[in-house]
């Protein structure tokens, strides 16, 4: 390894340090589906610091497939927050006995769910500079009326505007603090390569955050990584940090 | 609920499954929800449908087991899967892009509810005791589906109906189902209602009415469940 001195190289010695300016209070974007491409090792770097009043800002369960680093930031209390569309166990009987869930049921933490397809374009509009945009997706379920949360006072009601005949629900960017992204393949520069369905909400998210940190379990120097080969270049990327390449339960039982 | 029914156990899910992938053409781009919806892939296998998983993949191959299992390559339900020549990765943004922008020529949904204008509901029970549930992907995917067919069980676990006069679970996309296949029957949502088309073998259109909220149409040639 070639370890080239200036400003672009972005590698950080350890997950510490990657982590060590989020304040309390920071909107992280977690990426994932389920089990596939969840930034594991960054989360657990998040427990052991044990900043709170963080708002996770997810697509598809990544805590419900991560579920170890969801119970220990429920036991920590660092939760405030959690944005997501398959935020809960899909059996419910198992969602009750859920520290997680119980948690949702009191209003100690807040659950608000959106479409995917929509949570994915509200991060797209949060990386491109577009400040809200029309969907047709939830058009005639709760969706359309309010913001969906358990907490009824963040029930805000939304706009709706009739193109064509057809009627769109106004949706608005989302732009977080912080992205925590996971890649197969990373070099000091910021460029990353994902592997798979391990993809998913990773390129998107790295793009829309302030701050993007990336866990790659292959760092490599400038040059190894193909130009036709990366997948989010690496003007998004503000560290980089390597990580073993982590067995784990494939599963969201 | 009808003398004969007491005694019918219903089709299969696997049965149901089955009778679905029967109305989806080859040639067809198709979207499979999580339940019923999930085992038609065992149906298809070897015909000329492309499954679309929303996680970000085009062509998903068969269930992965030993060897061939790899954490990074899920369907959308969680399970490991196989690629095969011609599939594709991409990321949730051009997932979504696809299935929103109307390139989906089938979804296959499960539901709780569905009433004869073809309004469903699917992502929360109330009986959970939440304000909150999960969306996943099912509402985008209604919106872009050119055609949406439910696979389900005809009624709840205790008897009760889940086709029903007016949908008393959160919608999940209104106006939007083409047909409903349960364990009981075959059901073509039309302007004029709910079309009965066939009936599980050994029963009555009768029979299927006594289950099922709103008055159906039955088909002239209303046929047995054909497999």
């Amino acid at each position: 390894m070639i370890f080239i001195e200036g400003k672009m190289n972005k590698l950080v010695s350890d997950l510490d340090v990657a982590i060590a300016d989020i304040p309390e209070g920071a909107v992280i974007a977690i990426p994932g589906f389920f089990a596939a491409g969840v930034p594991r090792a960054l989360l657990g770097a998040l427990i052991k610091k044990g900043i709170r009043n963080l708002t996770l800002a997810c697509g598809c369960g990544p805590l419900v497939g991560a579920s170890d680093e969801l119970r220990g930031l429920v036991a920590n209390k660092q939760i405030k927050k959690v944005i997501d569309s398959y935020g809960l166990f899909r059996s419910a009987s198992k969602g009750m006995k859920d520290p997680f869930e119980q948690a949702v049921r009191t209003g100690e933490i807040e659950l608000e769910v959106c479409p995917m397809g929509t949570l994915a374009e509200k991060y797209r509009a949060g990386a491109a500079g577009i400040p809200a945009f029309y969907t047709p997706t939830g058009v005639g379920s709760v969706v359309e009326q309010q913001i969906v949360s358990n907490i009824a006072a963040n029930r805000t009601p939304k706009e709706t505007r009739m193109f064509d005949g057809k009627k769109y629900i106004l949706e608005y960017a989302l732009i977080p603090d912080f992205a925590f992204v996971h890649a197969l393949v990373g070099d000091t520069e910021g460029n990353l390569k994902f592997n798979m369905t391990a993809r998913n909400f990773n390129p998107v998210m790295a793009a829309a955050a302030r701050c993007t940190i990336a866990e790659v379990e292959n760092l490599v120097d400038p040059g190894i990584l193909q130009p036709n080969d990366i997948q989010t270049p690496g003007i998004y990327v503000k560290r980089v940090v390597q990580v073993p390449r982590a067995k784990f339960a494939i599963t969201i039982d | 609920m009808s003398p004969a029914l007491k005694h019918f156990d219903g089709v299969p899910r696997e049965m149901i499954a089955l009778r679905v992938s029967r109305e989806i053409p080859d040639g067809s781009y198709v979207n499979l929800g999580i339940g019923i919806p999930t085992l038609i892939s065992d149906w298809i296998a070897g015909r000329d449908i492309i499954l679309q998983s929303e996680i970000g993949m085009l062509k998903t191959g068969p269930l992965a087991d030993g060897e061939s299992v790899d954490q990074d390559c899920i369907n959308a339900s969680c399970q490991p899967v196989c690629y095969l020549p011609g599939s594709s990765f991409f990321d949730i943004v051009e997932s979504f892009g696809m299935i929103r922008g109307g390139r989906m020529d089938a979804v296959v949904m499960g539901a709780l509810q569905v009433n004869a204008h073809g309004d469903y509901a699917g992502w929360a029970n109330p009986a959970r005791g939440l304000e909150v549930g999960n969306i996943g992907g099912s509402m985008d995917l209604c919106a872009g589906a050119k055609k949406l067919f439910l696979a389900m069980e005809h009624v709840t676990n205790s008897g009760g109906h889940k086709i029903v006069d007016e949908l008393t679970y959160p919608v999940t996309a209104l106006g939007k189902v083409n047909m409903i296949f349960t364990d009981l029957a075959v059901i073509e949502v039309t302007p004029q209602g709910l079309l009965l088309k066939e009936v599980a073998p050994g029963l009555s259109a009768g029979d299927v009415q006594s289950v099922t909220g709103p008055r159906l149409i039955v088909s002239p040639d209303l046929k047995m469940m054909e497999f």
